[in-house]
C-alpha cells in the first residue's frame, strides 16, 4: 500500500523545525503524568505493607460488613410532653385564626398547626374582607422557619441581651431629647400599635413618626386623602361590576394591596348569559391584562392620556387603534352606568383623584369609600423628607420597623448617611441591609409568633396570634413600646384593654373574635394614618412624578412579582422556585422589552441544547443611575418603547447564597413612583442563563384550552354529534363509523364500576383562574414538594406537582390560531407556517391553565409500570406507590399531560440542595402525613389523598355521611377565586357533580387520547363580542 | 382531658374498690400483717413506752380497740390521701393520736373546714402547713370508728423484706459457692475420665506387645476405597447433593432475608421500667386512659407525665409484695423506678408539690412503622373497633413490652382480607353498604372489599 498521501495531524508539523512536533515524537503526553501527586512519595509507598491484592480484600470485606451491619435497624426514641398542653393530640392538626400584616400584605389566615408547630396557611373563610391569601402568604410559614433569622438583639454588632439593649435605647433617647430622631415603620393598620405610637411620641416628642412602604400607593391614598377627609384606599367590589376598565392598574395583582381577585373571577363566570367586560391599558404584560377582554399595550405616558379621555377628555394623542379601544371601553362605561367602573395605577395624584371622580359621578356600585382600606398608608413626601434628612444630617436617630430603607430607598448616599447616623435601631427578622448598618438591633419574631390586631378596612379588625413560641431570642416591637411607655405588662394585655375599651364596648366576645380572627364593628378608632394631614405633603406629592418632564429614552414600569412582592421574602425557596404568571421564570428578575424593541436594540432570547433559554444582558441607565448587568425577556404585549423590571430582588444581606438571584431595582424606583422616563438600555457582552419552565408557549391552534366568546356562547348552537360547537367532544372512528371518544365502545380497556361509594373529580374553571399561583405554593407546604433550585429548574427538572401552565396566541387571538392551523394544506406551507406559529404576536391573548396529575381512569402511566408502583384507586385517585418505584420513567414518558416528576436527586438532608429540607429549622414545615421522597422514584400529584382519606376517616369515626363539599385538596382550598374545585360526583349535593354534567363547559384535557382523566376544564368563556 | 378525669375517677373508684375486697395488693400499705405478729409488736410497744420515762397522758393503744376494724375503715377513708410512715397528699398518719387530743381530732376528721372556720388556732396552723389542701369531711364516722383507725396508725413499719429468704439466687454468696463446688465435680470427673484412657492406651500397648512376643500374627485390614472417595467419583450423588445445598441455601437465605427489618419480639430496655402487666394486667387499667390519643389520632401516643402523675402522685410506692416479686421475678426495684418518674416531672415527695424542674424521659419506641406507611390508630380502634390486643399482643401479660405483630405489609394484608368492615351503627357506611349489598347480593364485605388492599390508601 505504498502511498505518497502524508496525513497531517496539525499544521505544525509542516513546519520542520517545530519543537512541539519533536516533543510529541519522544513524548506522548506534553506534560508530564503527575503520578507522583497521587502515589504520594516513594517512601511511604514502600513501607506500607498493604499490596493492591490486599486493600482489594479489605475493600470487599469493608463493603460487606456495611451492608450486614445496615441490617441493624436504628434505635428511634419517642419522647412525650412532661405536661401535655390539653389542646395537643399528637396526629391531630390545630387550626389557629389569625392575620398576616407584614406591610405588604394583609391578610385574614388559618394556620395549621401540628404538634404545636405552625405547617400550613389557608385562608380564613370567617373573612368576608380578609385580604388576598396569595401565594406569598401561603408561603410565610417557611419565612418563619428561615435559618438566616436573628437570634437574639445586638448592641454595636455584639449579641446582646434585651436588657442591654433596652437600657442602651433608653440612654441614647434620653441623650439625643430635642433631637430630630424618626420612626420610619411599616404600614401597621393596627389600632392598638397606632396607640402606643402615640404614647412613645407623647414620651418623646421630638420623634417623628412616619409610615413607609417600600411599594408605595401614596399617590391613590393622597387622593382619597384630598377627597374624602381620611386617609385610605378605595376599596373594589368587581363582582358588581359589568365593565371595569383598568389604566395601568394590575388589580388582579398586587395594585393597592391587591386582593381583588376573587371578586372579579365572580363576575368572569357567564351567568344567564352575562358577565363582565375587562378593558386594560396597560404597558407591561400584568395578570390584569392576561385575564382581560381588550388589552390595549400602552406607555405610562399614553396611559395618562388615555385616562383624561375616558374620564371626558379627547382622544387626540393617542394611536388609532388605542384611541379606538378608547372609545369602545367609553361606551361601554356609558351603558354600565353605575356598573362600571375605572381604576387606575398611573403614579400621580390627579390622575387617581379623575378615577375617583369619575366613580363617584357615575355612582358606581362596584367602589366602595365609605369603608376605606387601610393598608399601605405611607406618603412618598414624607418618606422623600426623611431620606433627604438622613442624607443631609438633619435626621440624627432612626428607628425602622418592618422595612428596609437601606435596601430600598433610591438614593445612592442613603446607606452611607445612615451608617453615620448618631443613633439607630432596626426592628428586623433578619439582620437585612438595613439592620447590618444599626448600632442597636431588636430582633423581631415572626407574625406566627406574635400579637397584633389590624384594621384592614373600616370596620373590619383581625386579631393576630402567636400559634407557636418564639423560636427565638426575640421581642415584638409592641412589647417594646409597651415597656418604654410604661403601659402594662405585655402587649397582649394592652391589645385587649383596646379592645375591651373600643371594639368590643358594644358587647363583642373577646374568645369569639380571637376564635373567629376577625371583628366587623362599627366603632371607629384613629390609627396612626391618620397623623398624615399636612396639606403641605400632599401638594408636595401632587407635583411629584417623573412623568411631569419630559426626557428622551424608553419608559420604565418597576412592578412587583406574584413570587417575592416588595423583596422581604426573597430569603423563601418556595417563593424563589414559584415561576412568574407571565413569563414562567424562576430565580430571576429581568428587563422585559417587547418584540420590536429587542429587534432594534439587538436584543435576543434563544433556547440552548438542553432547552434552557439564554438572553441577552443589558446596563440599564437612568439619568446617574446605572444597573448593570440585566438579562433581558423579551416579553409578548410589552407596550413598544417601553421596558418592565421588578422590585424586590437583588437582596444580598441575610439572603443565603443560592437566594441572592436577580437584580436590585430599587435604585430606579425615583420619587417612589413605578412609572420611570428617560430609561436607556445598553447591551453588553455575555448571556444571562434564565431558569424557565415553559419553552413552548404557543397552543399551535390545539384545543388545549378551549375558548369561546360569550356571543358565540349565548347562542347555544349545536354540532351534529350533539356537543356544542365551542365544546365538541372528539369523535374517532370504529369500524368505520365516527363514535365519541367517551363512549365505552372506544375502550380497549374494561372500566371498573365507580357507582359506589365516593368518586373524585377536581374542576378547573378557566375564566376564574387568574394565574395567581397560591394554589402552587399550597401545594408544596402540603404535600412536601421539594425545591430544586436554579440550574435544576433550567433542565426542567422541576418538581411542581401544579403548574399554571401559560400560552399566548401567535394570531391576535387563539381562535386566529385555530383558524390559521385549519387553513394550512400542503407540506410547504405546514412548514413554514407551523414554524410563524410557534412565536407569539406582539399583543397576544394570554390563557392560564393549572395543570396537575389528570388521575385518567385508563391511565397511560399505570400499564407501563413494570413494578406496579402506580395504579389506580376506586376513588378516582391514581395511586404512587414511592417505595415501590423503581424509577424507570416509563410512567413520565407515557404520560400524555407531562405531570410526572421524578426525584434527580436527593432533595432533603443534601447540601447540593441547601434549601429548607437541608437544615433543621426549614424542615420543621415539612406535613407530617406525607412521605419525603427519595432520590429515583417518580412523584406527582396524589389528589391529597392524605386530606380526601382524612375527611373519609373523619366521618367514619362521627358516624355520619361526608358532608356537602366536604373534601377538599390544597388547590381547591387555597383559590381565591373558586376557580379550582373538588368533590365526590358520586354525591350529587356536592358542587362538582353539576360541574361534570355541565355540556356546556365542561371538558377533559386532550380528550382524544381516551385517558378518561377525573379533572376536568371550563371552557374559557370571553367577552369579546362587540356592541 | 375531660375524657381523662372521667376516666381516672373511675380507675379511683376501682381502686378504692379493690381495697375493700383485699384484691389490691400493688398499692402500698395494704398487706395484712397477720393478726398475731400485730398482737406481738402491740406488746413490745406498750412495753417500751411503758419503760420510759416520759410520762404520756395520751392514748395507748388497748385491746378494746379494734385495729383490724380501723385498718379497713382507713383503707376505705383516708389511704386516698394518708399514709402510715410517710406524707402523702396529707401528712403521715403513724401515732396521731399523740400529736393532738383526741376530742380535737374527732371534731377535726369529722369536719376540719367546720373546725378551721370556727377560729382554732391549731386547726388553721395544720390547715396552713399542709398546703390549704382541704380534707374530706367524715360526718359519718363515730367516734369509735376513730378510735379503731387511731389504733391502727399505731402499727409499726414491717420489717424490711429479707431478700435472700424470698429468692437465694440473688444473693451472691451462696451462689458463687455453688458455682465452685460444681467445677470442682466437673474437673474431678475430666480427670477420671483422661486416666482411664490413658490405662486404655496402656492396656492396648501392653496387649500387643504380649501378642508380639507370643508371636501372635494380628490380621491386617485391607484397605477399602474410603468413603468421601467413593462419594466424589459418583457424579449424580455430587450433582444432586449439589442441588440440594444450593436449594437449601437459598432457602435459608431467603428465611433469614425476609426478617431484615422485621423487629417481632423487639424489647429494648426503656429510660424506665414500665410494667404493662402491673398497669393493664392486674389493675386492668384501660390501655385508652394513657393511650388515649389512639382514638382521636393516627398515633396512639405515648402518655405524657402528667397522665402518669393523676395515679402516682398517691401512689409513691408498691406494696411490699409486688416490690419483692419485681426484684426476685424481674431483678425491678420497682420504688426507684417510680422515684424516676417523680424526677422526670419534678414532683418532691416530702412536700408534694411540683419542684418545676421537669425532664423528658427519652423513650425507646417498639413499634417503628416506615414513613412511607401510614397507619391510623383511630381508624382501627374507633371505626373497626379492633381490640388493642390484636396487634399488641397479650400487654396486660407484658412486663416488658415487645413488638408482637411481625407489622410487615403482608400482616396488614392478611388481616384486611379476612375482616368484614364494621358498618353496624355507623351512618357513614349506610348508603354505601345497601349499594354494595344490592350489587354483590352479601351482606359482609371485608376490608380489602371495600378497598383496603388499594396501594393509596396507606402510601402517600
Amino acid at each position: 500500500m505504498a502511498s505518497n498521501k502524508k496525513y497531517w495531524k496539525s499544521v505544525e508539523e509542516l513546519n520542520e523545525n517545530s519543537s512541539i512536533v519533536e516533543t510529541l515524537q519522544q513524548n506522548e503526553f506534553v506534560e508530564p503524568i503527575p503520578t507522583d501527586d497521587f502515589l504520594g512519595d516513594k517512601e511511604t509507598l514502600e513501607a506500607s505493607s498493604t499490596t493492591r491484592r490486599d486493600f482489594l480484600k479489605y475493600v470487599g470485606f469493608t463493603t460487606a460488613a456495611a451492608s450486614l451491619a445496615a441490617c441493624e435497624g436504628p434505635v428511634i426514641k419517642s419522647i412525650p410532653y412532661v405536661v401535655a398542653p390539653d389542646e395537643i393530640v399528637p396526629g391531630v392538626a390545630n387550626y389557629y385564626a389569625s392575620t398576616i400584616a407584614d406591610g405588604y400584605d394583609f391578610a385574614n389566615v388559618l394556620v395549621k398547626t401540628r404538634e404545636g408547630r405552625p405547617i400550613k396557611i389557608e385562608r380564613n373563610d370567617l373573612a368576608k374582607h380578609g385580604g388576598s391569601v396569595n401565594a406569598r402568604v401561603h408561603a410565610s410559614v417557611l419565612s418563619m422557619y428561615d435559618k438566616e433569622r436573628l437570634q437574639s438583639p445586638k448592641v454595636n454588632g455584639a449579641d446582646a441581651s434585651w436588657d442591654e439593649l433596652h437600657t442602651e435605647v433608653a440612654k441614647k433617647m434620653n441623650e439625643m431629647a430635642g433631637q430630630d430622631i424618626v420612626l420610619l415603620t411599616q404600614t401597621f393598620a393596627s389600632p392598638s400599635t397606632s396607640k402606643l405610637i402615640a404614647d412613645f411620641k407623647t414620651k418623646y416628642p421630638n420623634v417623628r413618626h412616619v409610615i413607609y412602604d417600600a411599594v408605595s400607593s401614596s399617590h391613590a391614598a393622597d387622593a382619597f386623602q384630598t377627597k374624602y377627609g381620611t386617609r385610605g384606599l378605595a376599596d373594589y367590589d368587581f363582582s358588581k361590576a359589568e365593565v371595569i376598565v383598568s389604566v395601568g392598574a394590575d388589580f388582579i395583582g398586587d395594585w393597592q394591596g391587591g386582593g381583588y381577585e376573587a371578586g372579579y373571577a365572580k363576575g368572569r363566570i357567564p351567568k344567564d348569559g352575562k358577565m363582565s367586560k375587562h378593558f386594560q391599558f396597560e404597558a407591561n404584560m400584568t395578570l390584569s391584562g392576561a385575564n382581560a377582554d381588550v388589552r390595549v399595550p400602552v406607555t405610562p405616558s399614553d396611559q395618562e392620556k388615555v385616562l383624561a379621555a375616558l374620564t371626558g377628555g379627547s382622544t387626540s394623542g393617542l394611536a388609532d387603534h388605542v384611541a379606538e379601544a378608547v372609545n369602545k371601553a367609553k361606551d361601554q362605561l356609558r351603558k354600565a352606568g353605575n356598573k362600571g367602573v375605572i381604576i387606575t395605577g398611573i403614579q400621580n395624584v390627579p390622575a387617581q383623584t379623575a378615577a375617583l371622580n369619575y366613580n363617584e359621578g357615575v355612582g358606581s356600585e362596584v367602589m366602595d369609600t365609605d369603608r376605606p382600606r387601610l393598608t399601605a398608608m405611607g406618603n412618598n413626601a414624607e418618606v422623600a423628607n426623611v431620606m433627604n434628612g438622613v442624607v443631609n444630617g438633619s435626621v440624627k436617630g432612626m428607628i425602622t420597623v418592618g422595612v428596609n430603607p437601606v435596601y430600598s430607598f433610591p438614593h445612592k448616599g442613603f446607606a452611607e448617611a445612615y451608617n453615620n447616623l448618631a443613633f439607630s435601631l432596626a426592628f428586623a427578622m433578619k439582620e437585612d441591609e438595613t439592620a447590618a448598618k444599626a448600632k442597636l438591633i431588636a430582633a423581631t419574631p415572626h407574625y406566627l409568633e406574635s400579637w397584633g390586631d389590624v384594621q384592614l378596612k373600616k370596620g373590619t379588625y383581625s386579631l393576630m396570634q402567636p400559634t407557636i413560641r418564639p423560636l427565638f431570642d426575640t421581642q415584638q416591637f409592641q412589647d417594646c413600646l409597651v415597656q418604654w411607655t410604661d403601659n402594662g405588662d405585655s402587649y397582649y394585655n394592652y391589645i385587649k384593654d383596646t379592645w375591651a375599651n373600643t371594639i368590643l364596648a358594644d358587647g363583642g366576645s373577646w374568645s369569639q373574635a380571637l376564635h373567629d380572627g376577625v371583628y366587623e364593628s362599627d366603632v371607629e378608632i384613629t390609627t396612626d394614618a391618620d397623623t398624615i394631614d399636612t396639606t403641605e405633603t400632599l401638594e408636595t406629592s401632587t407635583s411629584s412624578g417623573a412623568l411631569n418632564s419630559v426626557q428622551e429614552g424608553m419608559e420604565l414600569t418597576l412592578y412587583a412579582k406574584t413570587g417575592l412582592g416588595d423583596g422581604q421574602q426573597a430569603n423563601n425557596p418556595w417563593l424563589q422556585e414559584l415561576p412568574d404568571p407571565i413569563t414562567r421564570t424562576t430565580w430571576d428578575n429581568y428587563v422585559t422589552v417587547s418584540a420590536a424593541d429587542a429587534k432594534t436594540l439587538g436584543l435576543e432570547n434563544w433556547n440552548v441544547a438542553n432547552g434552557g433559554l439564554n438572553g441577552s444582558l443589558v446596563n440599564v441607565k437612568m439619568g446617574d443611575v446605572t444597573i448593570e448587568k440585566v438579562p433581558v425577556l423579551i416579553q409578548p404585549g410589552q407596550a413598544q418603547n417601553s421596558v418592565g423590571l421588578a422590585l424586590g430582588y437583588g437582596r444580598k444581606a441575610a439572603v443565603q447564597t443560592e437566594m441572592q438571584t436577580g437584580v436590585n431595582a430599587y435604585p430606579l424606583y425615583l420619587d417612589f413612583s413605578t412609572s420611570q422616563k428617560g430609561v436607556r438600555l445598553e447591551k453588553v457582552s455575555g448571556e444571562h442563563e434564565f431558569a424557565c419552565v415553559q419553552l413552548h408557549n404557543t397552543m399551535m391552534g390545539r384545543d388545549i384550552i378551549r375558548e369561546t366568546t360569550l356571543e358565540i356562547f349565548n347562542t347555544n348552537k349545536k354540532d351534529k354529534h350533539g356537543g356544542y360547537v365551542w365544546n365538541p367532544v372528539p369523535q374517532v372512528s370504529k369500524d368505520h363509523k365516527e363514535i365519541p371518544v367517551s363512549s365505552p365502545d372506544a375502550d380497549l380497556w374494561e372500566a371498573f364500576d365507580r357507582s359506589v361509594g365516593h368518586h373524585f373529580n377536581l374542576s378547573i374553571d378557566l375564566n376564574a383562574c387568574t394565574g395567581c399561583g397560591a394554589c402552587v405554593i399550597a401545594c408544596h407546604a402540603e404535600n412536601n414538594v421539594p425545591v430544586v433550585g436554579k440550574t435544576e429548574m433550567r433542565r426542567s427538572r422541576d418538581m411542581h406537582w401544579l403548574r399554571i401552565d401559560r400560552y399566548y396566541s401567535s394570531e391576535d387571538s387563539f381562535a386566529g390560531d385555530s383558524e390559521k392551523k385549519d387553513n394550512i394544506s400542503g407540506l410547504g406551507s405546514s412548514l413554514s407556517e407551523f414554524n410563524e406559529m410557534e412565536t407569539a404576536s406582539a399583543n397576544p391573548q394570554v390563557a392560564f391553565q393549572p395543570v396537575m396529575c389528570q388521575h385518567c381512569n385508563q391511565a397511560p402511566c399505570e400499564t407501563v409500570c413494570p413494578v406496579a408502583a402506580t395504579s389506580h384507586g376506586r376513588q378516582g385517585q391514581n395511586h404512587m406507590a414511592y417505595n415501590r418505584c423503581v424509577g424507570t420513567r416509563y410512567c413520565a414518558n407515557n404520560c400524555p399531560y407531562k405531570v410526572r416528576r421524578f426525584n434527580w436527586f436527593l432533595y432533603a438532608e443534601n447540601d447540593e440542595f441547601n434549601y429548607n429540607m437541608n437544615n433543621d429549622l426549614g424542615r420543621m414545615v415539612l406535613n407530617p402525613d406525607v412521605v419525603v421522597r427519595s432520590r429515583g422514584v417518580m412523584e406527582k400529584c396524589s389528589m391529597c389523598i392524605q386530606m380526601t382519606q382524612k375527611t373519609i376517616l373523619d366521618a367514619k369515626r362521627d358516624g355520619r355521611p361526608v358532608k356537602k363539599d366536604e373534601f377538599k385538596t390544597a388547590c381547591s382550598a387555597a383559590c381565591e377565586t373558586g376557580a379550582i374545585k373538588f368533590g365526590d360526583i358520586n354525591n350529587s349535593e356536592d358542587e362538582i357533580t353539576e360541574l361534570k354534567h355541565d355540556k356546556k363547559r365542561m371538558y377533559h384535557l386532550l380528550e382524544a387520547v381516551g385517558t378518561e382523566p377525573n379533572v376536568f376544564y371550563q371552557v374559557k368563556v370571553r367577552n369579546t363580542n362587540e356592541a | 382531658m375531660l375524657e381523662n378525669t372521667t376516666i381516672y375517677n373511675q380507675l379511683r373508684a376501682k381502686l378504692m374498690d379493690n381495697n375493700i375486697t383485699d384484691r389490691m395488693e400493688k398499692v402500698p400499705c395494704r398487706n395484712l400483717p397477720s393478726k398475731w405478729s400485730f398482737i406481738a409488736l402491740v406488746f413490745l410497744l406498750t412495753i417500751s413506752f411503758s419503760q420510759s420515762t416520759f410520762a404520756s397522758t395520751s392514748f395507748l393503744p388497748t385491746q378494746t380497740a379494734d385495729t383490724v376494724a380501723g385498718e379497713k375503715l382507713f383503707k376505705t377513708n383516708c389511704a386516698a390521701c394518708h399514709k402510715l410512715g410517710k406524707q402523702a397528699t396529707g401528712p403521715a398518719l403513724r401515732g396521731v393520736g399523740d400529736k393532738y387530743d383526741r376530742e380535737w381530732l374527732y371534731k377535726w376528721i369529722r369536719n376540719s373546714q367546720e373546725l378551721i372556720k370556727s377560729g382554732d388556732a391549731l386547726a388553721i396552723k395544720l390547715f396552713e402547713e399542709n398546703n390549704k389542701a382541704v380534707m374530706t369531711a367524715f360526718p359519718t364516722l363515730t367516734n369509735e370508728d376513730i378510735d379503731n383507725i387511731i389504733a391502727y396508725t399505731y402499727t409499726p413499719p414491717p420489717p424490711p423484706v429479707d431478700i435472700c429468704a424470698v429468692n437465694p439466687e440473688l444473693c451472691s454468696d451462696e451462689g458463687s459457692e455453688g458455682g465452685i463446688s460444681n467445677n470442682i465435680i466437673l474437673g474431678i470427673l475430666v480427670l477420671m475420665f483422661l486416666m482411664l484412657i490413658v490405662v486404655l492406651v496402656l492396656v492396648n500397648k501392653t496387649l500387643r506387645r504380649f501378642a508380639e512376643s507370643q508371636g501372635v500374627q494380628l490380621e491386617e485390614k485391607e484397605k477399602a476405597t474410603p468413603i468421601w472417595r467413593a462419594f466424589v467419583e459418583n457424579q449424580f450423588l455430587v450433582l444432586s447433593t449439589a442441588i440440594f445445598l444450593l436449594l437449601s441455601a437459598g432457602y435459608f437465605a431467603y428465611g433469614w432475608m425476609m426478617q431484615v427489618g422485621v423487629d417481632q419480639g423487639y424489647a429494648p430496655v426503656q429510660p424506665i421500667h414500665y410494667s404493662h402487666r402491673i398497669h393493664a394486667g392486674v389493675n386492668e387499667i384501660d390501655c385508652n386512659y394513657c393511650h388515649s390519643s389512639a382514638r382521636r389520632s393516627k398515633t396512639s401516643g405515648i402518655p405524657s407525665l402528667n397522665v402518669c402523675m393523676n395515679c402516682h402522685k398517691t401512689i409513691s410506692e408498691v406494696s411490699a409484695d409486688t416490690q419483692t416479686e419485681g426484684q426476685s421475678k424481674y431483678g425491678v426495684d420497682y420504688n426507684a423506678e417510680i422515684q424516676k418518674l417523680y424526677d422526670a416531672v419534678g414532683w418532691d415527695v416530702a412536700t408534694q408539690s411540683y419542684t418545676g424542674e421537669e425532664s423528658a424521659v427519652k423513650w425507646i419506641r417498639i413499634h417503628n412503622l416506615p414513613d412511607f406507611a401510614y397507619f391510623n390508630h383511630s381508624q382501627h380502634v374507633i371505626v373497626a373497633g379492633v381490640e388493642c390486643q390484636t396487634c399488641h399482643g397479650p400487654v396486660e401479660e407484658m412486663e416488658i413490652m415487645e413488638q408482637f405483630a411481625p407489622l410487615t405489609m403482608g400482616w396488614c394484608i392478611n388481616c384486611h382480607r379476612d375482616t368484614n368492615v364494621n358498618v353496624t351503627d355507623n351512618e357513614y357506611y349506610e348508603k354505601i353498604h345497601e349499594e354494595l349489598a344490592k350489587k354483590y347480593g352479601k351482606e359482609k364485605f371485608t376490608a380489602a372489599e371495600m378497598g383496603g388492599l388499594e396501594c393509596g390508601k396507606c402510601h402517600y
